[in-house]
């Protein structure tokens, strides 16, 4: 029996935490659930607690990036064999998490990444957000050399490889489209399903328009000076120097 | 005495090189100041130094600036003296850059760890109750 672990990360979502955590119990009841408290300022982490989910509280806002990759270092030390991102706002659907999971377990991919542009579905985007994340999945499908609709999705299923790779590296803010093109170059293997997106239960969305405008100029050039990185990004998962640092 | 002071100057602007002495002299101070007091760390010290340092034997031996200027093409001198200096607070900027980046690194880390030894301890205190 291989252990599941769904990471979600939360600053101030404490109006849809538990409702998150209970319907992805609901489908998974076998998987351990870890909430990433990025040092809310609600009652996040009691919320959480209450609703029996495991609870990683950060002394510090260390913004979505190091979150997430808290989580994935918390995978990577119990040794979990997959992770599972969800967003605890409520933008994603639990019940979808079998369409992201059995293509992981199946060996078919490293990743895989929930797409709200796959299929036609009832998800709208804002205008901007809409023609920002066509600009960013041409330019990652022109480097990755393969077709990725949805780059900006947070709604993730990793296997052990992954957990790893994002244990020792993931990009800061805004990490979700960088931290495609640093899997592409690691050598590893993505794939993406469609998925609905709900709208959002509570709390904001980290993207809001002033951020956009930085938005719109650090993904590019991470991406791109990610592109010229030397050595760091690239050396193999596998290594085993990588799992636990001194 | 006055020709020593007219071979080290070259003649020229008396003025601009006490200026420009006394004020190498004064970031010296301030820099071995803060060493001194631990306040700033050597390793950081040494590109402060380092400027320091050139920037006062340029303008001590003005006919070594007039040499560097004219072969950067710089009609005044002085002028040559600043540009020095800037380039060297560029790189000093630079060195601090890396230097905060390499930090909010570190500390992300330790955040990171505080979260999850944090956890682990909250479990072995749950088992001992």
């Amino acid at each position: 029996m291989s252990r599941v672990l769904v990471i979600l990360p939360a600053f101030n979502e404490e109006a849809s935490v538990a409702n998150v955590l209970q319907e992805v119990r609901a489908v998974l009841p076998e998987a351990d659930r870890i909430v990433v408290n990025d040092c809310s300022l609600d009652r996040t982490s009691d919320v959480a607690r209450r609703a029996g989910a495991m609870v990683l509280d950060l002394p510090v806002n260390l913004g979505i990036g190091g979150a997430m990759q808290t989580g994935y270092r918390f995978a990577a030390e119990k040794g979990y064999d997959f992770a599972l991102q969800v967003d605890a706002d409520g933008q994603h659907d639990p019940k979808e998490i079998p369409l992201l999971l059995n293509p992981v377990l199946e060996g078919k991919a490293d990743i895989v990444i929930g797409s709200r542009y796959l299929s036609e579905t009832g998800y709208r985007s804002p205008v901007m957000r809409r023609i920002g994340s066509w600009v960013f999945s041409l330019a990652v499908s022109a480097i990755v050399g393969k077709r990725i609709t949805d780059t900006t999705s947070g709604f993730r299923a990793a296997n052990q490889r992954v957990i790893r790779f994002y244990a020792e590296r993931y990009p800061q803010d805004y990490p979700e489209v960088e931290a495609v093109v640093m899997l592409h170059r690691a050598g590893l293997k993505f794939m993406e399903v469609p998925v609905q997106m709900q709208p959002r239960v509570g709390g904001d969305s980290s993207i809001s328009s002033l951020k956009a405008v930085y938005y719109m100029i650090k993904v590019p050039l991470a991406i791109f000076i990610g592109l010229f990185r030397a050595g760091k990004v690239g050396h193999p998962p596998d290594d085993p120097s990588m799992g636990e640092q001194p | 005495m006055n020709s020593l002071i007219k071979i080290l100057s070259g003649g020229l602007g008396f003025k601009v090189q006490l200026v420009a002495i006394l004020g190498s002299l004064l970031l010296l101070g301030i820099i071995l100041g803060l060493v001194r007091n631990r306040r700033l760390r050597e390793e950081h010290a040494l590109l402060w130094l380092l400027t320091g340092i050139i920037l006062l034997v340029l303008s001590l031996v003005r006919p070594l600036l007039d040499i560097l200027s004219r072969w950067m093409g710089i009609y005044y001198p002085p002028a040559a003296l600043f540009l020095i200096g800037f380039g060297f607070t560029l790189l000093i900027l630079m060195h601090f850059s890396v230097l905060v980046s390499d930090l909010a690194e570190r500390n992300k880390r330790l955040a990171q760890e505080i979260a999850l030894l944090k956890r682990e301890l909250e479990e072995i205190k749950k088992k001992l109750s």
